[in-house]
């Protein structure tokens, strides 16, 4: 749809002239790509921002739309969420979860990902990315029962290993396209000057591949932050996290619309503040393996 | 690893160290690999066996309590369902096919837009990049407010254009359309960055060529510019569609157990969850996740199949 404004019967005859002297079409064009490059901003920045301007309003203002923009900012909403509902302890609990399993799932990812990358190992790959198709539900009967006879629902153990879950596939995924980007020379020649395999592995790959390595963690943590399911199922009331806790507020009668959208910004902002800081590690996460044939 | 540390002590300990590094070296492929695939081999196959054997028993209220086994009866019973099985597989694929197409043609489009740099593109990449990593229970908050009939700003808005108010969410018919509209809002950023990586790797030249051969802009898109990321828009077809098909925060977050009182947003996974967790079915729920397993790799095979074509 874009690409129709832009020149064509002068392109058809003379292509040169056209491009140099740039004309009205071209800048219609341009005009077109601005409005819709707005248009596209606000569409994805508006809601983010609505939300955090209603956690500043008192409830009666949220039911009044004359006070849509304008009023009196209060702080009452954060106040509340985080002292009389102890949101401190489910920021920690998220924190927690989503650091010790992104960690855990690196050790052991980032070996089976070069394994699997130099060894071209495709089918024991698919065995770990299964766990990425497999619906959660399926995998949550079977896991509840067998971790309430150990005693271990409500406990962090279990929420990490579930967590693990969703860390691990993403992990191999990115680390295995990182891997297959490095050039196997650098090994090559290391162990010729008389390194072991595994010795290059440490002291060569590893060392090249910190960036991956960022790119895979900064991304596991994410999704384990952002997990509602498993938490939902397998947490119990000491180690819930913030997607739960969220979830827990609209269970009362009425709507807290303050406190919630206090809660809903509480949640977001830390991943986003994250998410800025390491943007361009993120969309070479998402967009690992995408553009190999 | 220790294997690396250069062993000072008694010589015989350097021995043993030696072996253990030469054995591991040999055996580096499996000892690197096997760790992970274990983790992830025993948390999916037994579950999944189980599952598999649920399906064949009448088990329900505690998991514990016995249970007879009764063949295919469950998926029998699930499979002439018309009630709640069937409309939450027409859900589901109506959910997972109109979020993704919307999604795909937007994405394109926001993609070519992205596509040759301009002043502010920093400013345009981080709003891309906010609405993909925000928690999607929190994104289902923020929605119920906008979408909510008597506060929400979406029918302020609506009201400034002279629309009359939108039951959203709460319609029957509306519902399911809505959680689409913030599963779009949500993820046509990741299909944007999948398919601007496809676009930046692409050379110049085939599109260069077009031009210099008369082609206009439109078919310079269709034919040159289209057939080339084929394979990158099957991969975020893929990668989107098996996320779209297993669905669960925003549609648990916006319309709670059952996906509703006339169960608007009951999709499959929403089903099972609620068959499992809620109502304690668990004979009826295992099959349900049975088939709806198959339908995800029914799904992902025929994708995989297409891309392979297209990459030829």
């Amino acid at each position: 749809m874009t690409l129709l404004t832009e020149p064509q019967a002068p392109a058809r005859q003379r292509p040169q002239v056209a491009r140099r002297k740039k004309p009205l079409r071209s800048r219609a064009y341009k005009t077109f790509r601005v409005v819709a490059l707005i248009a596209v901003v606000l569409f994805l920045i508006a809601p983010l921002f609505w939300m955090l301007l209603a956690s500043f309003k008192t409830n009666v203002d949220i039911y009044d739309a004359g006070k849509s923009f304008l009023f009196t900012p209060t702080g009452e909403n954060y106040a509340n969420v985080l002292q009389r509902n102890n949101y401190f302890v489910f920021i920690f609990n998220s924190f927690w979860v989503a650091f010790v399993s992104t960690a855990l799932s690196l050790v052991l990812g980032v070996p089976a990902a070069y394994a699997m990358s130099r060894f071209t190992m495709h089918r024991s790959a698919l065995v770990v990315l299964m766990a990425r198709v497999i619906p959660g539900v399926s995998l949550l009967v079977p896991w509840y029962y067998v971790f309430s006879n150990l005693k271990m629902v409500g406990g962090f153990e279990v929420l990490i290993l579930s967590h693990m879950f969703v860390a691990l596939p993403l992990i191999v995924y990115i680390m295995m396209s990182y891997f297959d980007g490095l050039p196997l020379e650098l090994e090559e020649s290391a162990q010729v000057d008389g390194l072991t395999p595994i010795g290059a592995f440490r002291r060569i790959t590893l060392p090249l591949s910190v960036a991956g390595m960022a790119t895979a963690g900064i991304l596991s943590f994410i999704f384990s932050w952002n997990n509602f399911m498993f938490a939902l199922v397998l947490s119990g009331s000491k180690t819930k996290t913030l997607p739960v806790a969220i979830f827990d507020f609209v269970s009362y009668a009425s709507i807290d619309w303050g406190g919630l959208m206090a809660a809903a910004t509480v949640v977001t902002i830390p991943i986003m503040i994250i998410a800025l800081f390491t943007q361009k590690y993120i969309v070479s996460g998402m967009t690992a393996g995408a553009t190999k044939g | 690893m220790s294997v690396l540390t250069p062993a000072r002590t008694s010589g015989r300990t350097v021995n043993a160290q030696e072996n253990f590094s030469a054995w591991a070296n040999r055996h580096r492929k499996w000892l690197f690999a096997a760790p992970a695939m274990i983790f992830v081999g025993v948390l999916i196959i037994f579950p999944l066996a189980w599952t598999l054997y649920l399906s064949l028993t009448d088990s329900q209220g505690s998991v514990r309590a016995a249970s007879d086994f009764v063949g295919l009866e469950n998926y029998l019973t699930v499979l002439t369902d018309t009630e709640r099985f069937w409309p939450a597989v027409g859900r589901t694929l109506s959910f997972t096919l109109v979020a993704l197409g919307c999604e795909v043609i937007l994405g394109m489009g926001i993609a070519l837009l992205l596509w040759r740099p301009f002043r502010g593109e920093k400013w345009v990449r981080v709003a891309i990049l906010l609405p993909l990593v925000a928690t999607p229970v929190a994104v289902g908050m923020m929605w119920r407010l906008i979408f909510d009939p008597n506060i929400g700003f979406a029918n302020q808005l609506l009201g400034l254009v002279g629309i009359p108010p939108q039951p959203w969410l709460s319609g029957q018919d509306s519902a399911l359309p809505t959680t689409i509209f913030m599963d779009v809002w949500q993820w046509t950023p990741m299909v944007v960055l999948i398919l601007l990586a496809g676009l930046t790797s692409l050379s110049d030249e085939p599109d260069e060529a077009a031009r210099m051969d008369g082609a206009n802009a439109f078919q310079r898109f269709f034919y040159v510019t289209l057939p080339l990321m084929m394979p990158t828009v099957i991969v975020a077809i893929l990668l989107r569609g098996i996320d779209a098909l297993k669905t669960f925060d925003i549609l648990y977050a916006t319309k709670g157990k059952g996906g509703g009182s006339f169960h608007e947003v009951e999709t499959l996974n929403v089903y099972a969850y609620g068959l499992s967790f809620d109502y304690n079915q668990y004979g009826l729920s295992s099959a349900v996740l049975i088939l709806f397993f198959m339908i995800i790799v029914g799904t992902m095979w025929l994708l995989t199949m297409r891309k392979k074509a297209v990459s030829k």
